[in-house]
């Protein structure tokens, strides 16, 4: 189906998950590369080695949950925005997105949250807007989500016509 | 037109400032020849002029720096060289003879350069489809609508249905969304989508549906696009009647692939073969990059569709051999050949590549 639509199900999402959900305790990166596609920049970009390809840059990313400290720069280094990092907080969760839309929401906005089919799924608080030059453009969104949503959250809803 | 019928004589000359021909201008300048770009652009760059996106491949290729600062880079490694790099943009080349006298054309004057050694890295051209009035306003190629946003900064539409799910399909759509440009389709007549899936995921998750086994039956439109009729496609690539379903848009965007621009290599002799996976024409190169024409390299796109990351390898290589054919000897040539070559190998290695793997096997190069 992912192959039609673009849309993984959510099984797949899941596998792409720690396994033990207690792991998201702290902060950790959610990468969803499912396709070998000759890319690495998030291997060679994260300060940790937590994320593995390869000699042979064609191969599928591999993180390593207890290297990955959730810092959020393969977050924007990765061309393919294939990578999110999740936390949960007690009954809420707090979700890093890349962001290339301008204007860039404001912190403490109110955001519509969308699910990997593009459907407003809940209601999410802008906690942070992290802007840097190493960012290269893209902006890293932390939003804080209801922990029920993990699995689905992926992005904010973009307003049409600016 | 004036005809100033003068000749210029040139040792290298570079057909083509994309990513492919400035490349092989840097190693043809590192090896000490002099060396002359053409290009009919006024900015140097060819398609990275508009790829505002970050870019796959590896550090090497400069992967997740955004196609333009590539761009700047590569410009300013040619810098470096000073006159031993003459750029002659604005200037069109219109004819290519066999005795290596090229042909151009710059602000309505005609001139002639014989060179001894010429690179053609000219890069691909549009395909368009046939459709139901496929030749009103509103309807673009993907080529021409990245042009308008990134380096005009114009809308070309509000409501867009893109029509190839490529990665130019799809990196086109994400960049009009970046512009305040709504895309309300995006359609592809295979039975998957043909670019790499994390495009797809960005854009179907900001609400852009990808229709496969679909493609746009007819524009409806006075002076110009207002709606269009997108159909089914059964197993033979056939539209299905009574499946049609119609669409308000402004804008049709066309991004089917690209083709090869091999033009002049056929006005120069060099033998070119139809090789489907490489995008339709292409020249019979050796492992060295010459043509069959001696003294005649290509590189780039125009060898193939491919992608800047393997344009910019395959320039570098051809630039260091049309530089040793040229008496130049090159530091480490051997250790640098091998290590370019490898590179490539890689960057074909995917499952992605298997089509460009299986169109270079056709042409009889192992490269
Ligand atoms: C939307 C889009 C996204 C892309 N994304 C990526 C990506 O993420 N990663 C990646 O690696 N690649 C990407 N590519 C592919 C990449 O841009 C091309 O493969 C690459 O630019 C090819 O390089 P080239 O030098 O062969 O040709 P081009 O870049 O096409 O350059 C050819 C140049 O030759 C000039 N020319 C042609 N004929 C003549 C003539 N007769 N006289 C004078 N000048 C002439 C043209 O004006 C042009 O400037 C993308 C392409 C597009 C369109
Ligand atoms: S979030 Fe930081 S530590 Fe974790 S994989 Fe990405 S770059 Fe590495
Ligand atoms: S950088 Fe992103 S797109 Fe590239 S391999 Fe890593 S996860 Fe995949």
């Amino acid at each position: 189906m992912i192959e039609k639509t673009g849309i993984p199900p959510r099984e797949m999402v899941k596998k792409e998950f720690p396994k033990d959900e207690r792991v998201l305790i702290n902060p950790k990166a959610i990468i969803e590369c499912y396709k070998e596609i000759p890319c690495n920049p998030c291997e060679t970009s994260c300060p940790f080695d937590a994320i593995h390809v390869g000699e042979d840059i064609n191969k599928r990313p591999v993180i390593d949950f207890d290297k990955c400290t959730g810092c959020g720069i393969c977050v924007f280094n990765c061309p393919g925005l294939a990578i999110s990092v999740m936390q949960l907080k007690e009954d809420k969760a707090l979700l890093k997105i890349p962001y290339e839309f301008i204007p860039r929401p404001q912190k403490d906005a109110l955001v519509n949250v969308v699910n990997r089919s593009g459907e407003v799924i809940t209601v999410g608080l802008v906690k942070r807007v992290q802007e840097g030059k190493k960012q290269k453009q893209t902006a890293l969104l932390h939003i804080e989500i209801d922990r029920d949503f993990i699995y689905d959250a992926i992005t904010i809803e973009v307003p049409h016509g600016q | 037109m004036e005809r100033g019928m003068y000749m210029r004589h040139k040792e290298a000359v570079i057909i083509g400032a994309g990513p492919a021909g400035l490349k092989a201008a840097k190693s043809l300048c590192e090896a000490g020849a002099s060396v002359t770009i053409i290009d009919r652009n006024k900015d140097l760059g060819g398609q990275l002029t508009k790829q505002t996106h970050k870019f796959f491949g590896s550090e090497k290729q400069y992967a997740s720096v955004r196609g333009i600062e590539i761009l700047k880079i590569l410009l300013n490694d040619l810098l470096e060289y000073g006159t031993q790099c003459e750029i002659l943009n604005e200037t069109s080349v219109v004819g290519l003879y066999h005795d290596k006298v090229i042909a151009c054309v710059k602000d309505d004057k005609f001139f002639k350069i014989k060179a001894e050694s010429i690179i053609i890295a000219t890069g691909a051209s549009e395909k368009s489809i046939p459709f139901e009035n496929n030749d009103l306003p509103g309807i673009y190629a993907a080529g021409a609508v990245q042009t308008l946003m990134n380096q005009y900064g114009v809308k070309p539409g509000d409501k867009v249905l893109m029509v190839g799910s490529g990665n130019i399909g799809l990196i086109v759509s994400y960049q009009l969304m970046q512009a305040g440009v709504e895309v309300v389709k995006l359609v592809e007549a295979a039975p998957s989508i043909s670019g790499y899936l994390v495009h797809a995921s960005k854009i179907q998750r900001l609400g852009v549906d990808i229709l496969t086994q679909t493609s746009i039956k007819r524009a409806i439109g006075k002076e110009q696009v207002e709606k269009v009729e997108l159909w089914n496609l059964d197993e033979t690539w056939q539209g299905m009647e009574g499946s049609e379903q119609t669409l308000e848009v402004d804008t049709v965007c066309i991004s089917v692939g690209l083709a090869p621009l091999t033009e002049l290599l056929m006005q120069v002799g060099a033998e070119v073969m139809y090789v489907r996976e490489l995008g339709g024409n292409v020249p019979k190169i050796d492992h060295r990059y010459q043509t069959t024409v001696k003294g005649v390299y290509a590189c780039g796109d125009v060898c193939g569709i491919e992608e800047a990351s393997s344009a910019m390898v395959e320039g570098a290589l051809s630039g260091i051999h049309a530089a040793f054919d040229l008496g130049y000897t090159i530091d480490d040539e051997k250790r640098k050949v091998k290590a370019l070559k490898e590179e490539l190998k890689f960057l074909r290695s995917g499952p992605h590549a298997a089509k460009i793997r299986a169109g270079y096997n056709k042409l009889g190069v192992m490269i």
